[in-house]
């Protein structure tokens, strides 16, 4: 702000001589030399290999003979009706996981903004801290907690958990790990704290009087979550939920750790194209299917939870 | 009865909130836990018998060290790469007005919003393409863009908070511009850089999915606990995990304590 004040009003007689003009000159250019090394690292090592790998999805050949760009489409055809259903596992897991995120980390979200009083510091570190602990460590201790026989696996089973959960189709028999319901567990678990923290921001920027005046009119707790707490958090809610579906719709880590063959999602397709059988077309198509279905996801979500402005 | 009843219904928000951490936290505890087991087999799955050595000898594991060390120097080089250009271009930001500022937000936004997996794999199509060797210089290259956008979001957060005639204070004072930033602006943003540095370390540190992709033959740590799930994972992980999660519990709480005290300070 300052340097635009400080320019020289325009409608002053431009000097011949450099020395008035080149603190003016070098006052524009500043924004663009503090954004030039930041952009320029972007533009090369995220917006052009994104190019690159459109490229490379229309490309044919194979690794002896080298690639070739020759407008195969066919490869998104191919890589569509062969991998259907490890795409539609990735909507329907990082979709439970998004609702399961919602309904577990709303109330501690809410207990964080307004009850936790003196608490609330460090209830916010221990949502934090698990960040700072390698999170493949952590998986892999759901390997442990959810292991067959071991008291998880008991106590739902004495409950009667997993045969509902059975006949839903998400566990088998008496067992949880290898199962989907596992992979759900892991992509919940991994991907709480990305909609506790928006959660907990927009349901602080909410001002506790308004609590106050909606009792003051008799409204019922329950009627002044729904009218009042819930509408005011919902940016927290849309970006939440998007902080957990994208991620989670990516993931590989968890239906790896934690699932079996019958659970692996398009993530893990994709590593095994790239990495494994290095057919880069079909990999590169994959993921710009996975993409292009996000962002359409995305802009209709958006678009339907009217809030434009998130962003 | 009744009043339990209507106890747990006054209270039910935090009795739920209260299980959602426990859920968050089971993990962490039972990594702990079984950092003090001694398994039979190669799996620490299952608990035998309490015993001391991994924390007696926490790099007794081939390699695990070695990637450990590797991990911390990627992290501290992503940090630094990424704090400063995310600074730079957060202050850009939200101080000037210039052409091209909204394709700019969505540039940075854009890293964010697309799954890891998607940018793994393009960016090892770009190093594939121009013939780059993979390792070290190339996880560098893809922590530093990815931890970027997150840097540039906390630090813009913090400036646009910040009082513009703060500085214009200080220039009235005689200051110049060099000084007024050293001395004013950049000890206020000081707490959202840092945040933003903090952020960047723990997501460098602990990136596995763009590392995996771009790293060839180099071993991070996160690559190695992934390789060690398939080998057979040694106690010893669990004491670095037990390590990691007191480290940063201790950190965050000092840095708010001392955040605390400098804002009771200048009142």
């Amino acid at each position: 702000m300052t340097t635009v004040t400080d320019a020289p009003p325009p409608t002053a007689p431009a000097p011949e001589e450099p020395p008035a003009r080149k603190p003016r000159k070098r006052g524009r250019l500043v924004p663009y030399w503090l954004l030039l090394p930041g952009i320029l690292w972007l533009i090369v090592f995220f917006a052009l290999p994104l190019v690159y790998q459109a490229s490379t999805s229309v490309q044919t050949g194979s690794l002896e003979e080298g690639f070739k760009v020759t407008w195969h489409f066919a490869t998104y055809w191919d890589a569509l009706t062969d991998y259907w259903p490890q795409f539609l596992r990735s909507v329907l897991y990082a979709g439970a996981a998004t609702v399961l995120c919602l309904l577990l980390g709303y109330p501690l979200a809410y207990l964080i903004a307004f009850r936790a009083g003196r608490w609330r510091n460090v209830i916010l570190v221990l949502v934090i801290a698990p960040f700072f602990t390698s999170f493949l460590i952590r998986t892999l201790a759901w390997k442990t907690i959810l292991a067959d026989g071991g008291p998880v696996v008991g106590a739902l089973n004495s409950l009667h958990v997993l045969d509902v959960t059975s006949w839903l189709g998400v566990t088998a028999g008496d067992r949880v790990l290898a199962t989907p319901l596992a992979v759900i567990c892991g992509l919940t678990y991994n991907f709480l704290p990305f909609m506790i923290l928006p959660l907990y921001t927009s349901l602080e920027r909410i001002d506790g009087r308004l609590h106050e005046a909606a009792g003051d009119l008799y409204a019922k707790p329950s009627t002044t979550f729904r009218k009042v707490t819930f509408p005011l958090s919902m940016p927290g809610v849309v970006s939440g939920t998007l902080l957990t579906f994208i991620p989670a719709a990516g993931d590989y880590v968890n239906a790896d750790l934690l699932g079996s063959t019958d659970t692996r999602m398009v993530g893990n397709v994709i590593q095994t194209q790239f990495l494994r059988i290095l057919d880069y077309p079909t990999a590169a198509a994959l993921s710009f299917i996975l993409m292009a279905a996000i962002l359409f996801m995305v802009t209709f979500y958006i678009r339907k939870s009217g809030t434009e402005d998130l962003v | 009865m009744a009043a339990l009843f209507r106890w747990l219904r006054r209270n039910v928000v935090v009795i739920a909130g209260l299980l959602t951490l426990a859920y968050l936290l089971l993990p962490n505890v039972v990594v702990t836990v079984f950092s003090f087991n001694k398994p039979k087999g190669r799996f620490n799955y299952s608990w035998q018998e309490f015993s001391l050595d991994a924390w007696k000898d926490p790099c007794g594991v081939a390699d695990m060290c070695g990637s450990l060390s590797l991990s911390l120097q990627i992290a501290t080089w992503a940090t630094i790469g990424a704090t400063v250009l995310g600074t730079m271009i957060a202050f850009a930001l939200v101080r000037y007005r210039f052409r091209a500022r909204g394709a700019i937000n969505s540039l940075i936004f854009l890293p964010m919003a697309m799954p890891e997996v998607v940018m793994a794999a393009s960016l090892l199509t770009l190093f594939l393409n121009m013939g780059a060797q993979l390792g070290f210089w190339t996880v560098l290259i893809a922590h530093i863009m990815f931890c970027l956008s997150f840097v540039v979001t906390a630090v813009k957060a913090r400036v646009m908070s910040m009082d513009p005639r703060l500085e214009q204070a200080a220039q009235d004072l005689y200051a110049g511009p060099v000084q007024t930033f050293l001395r004013v602006t950049l000890p206020i943003a000081a707490p959202g850089i840092a945040a933003g540095a903090l952020l960047a370390f723990a997501l460098s540190f602990d990136d596995f999915i763009i590392t995996n992709f771009n790293a060839g033959s180099t071993v991070t740590f996160p690559m190695f606990v992934w390789g060690s799930a398939q080998r057979g994972t040694p106690v010893q992980i669990n004491v670095i995990g037990t390590a990691m999660f007191l480290v940063a519990v201790l950190l965050v709480l000092s840095g708010m304590l001392i955040g605390k005290r400098r804002n009771k300070q200048s009142r």
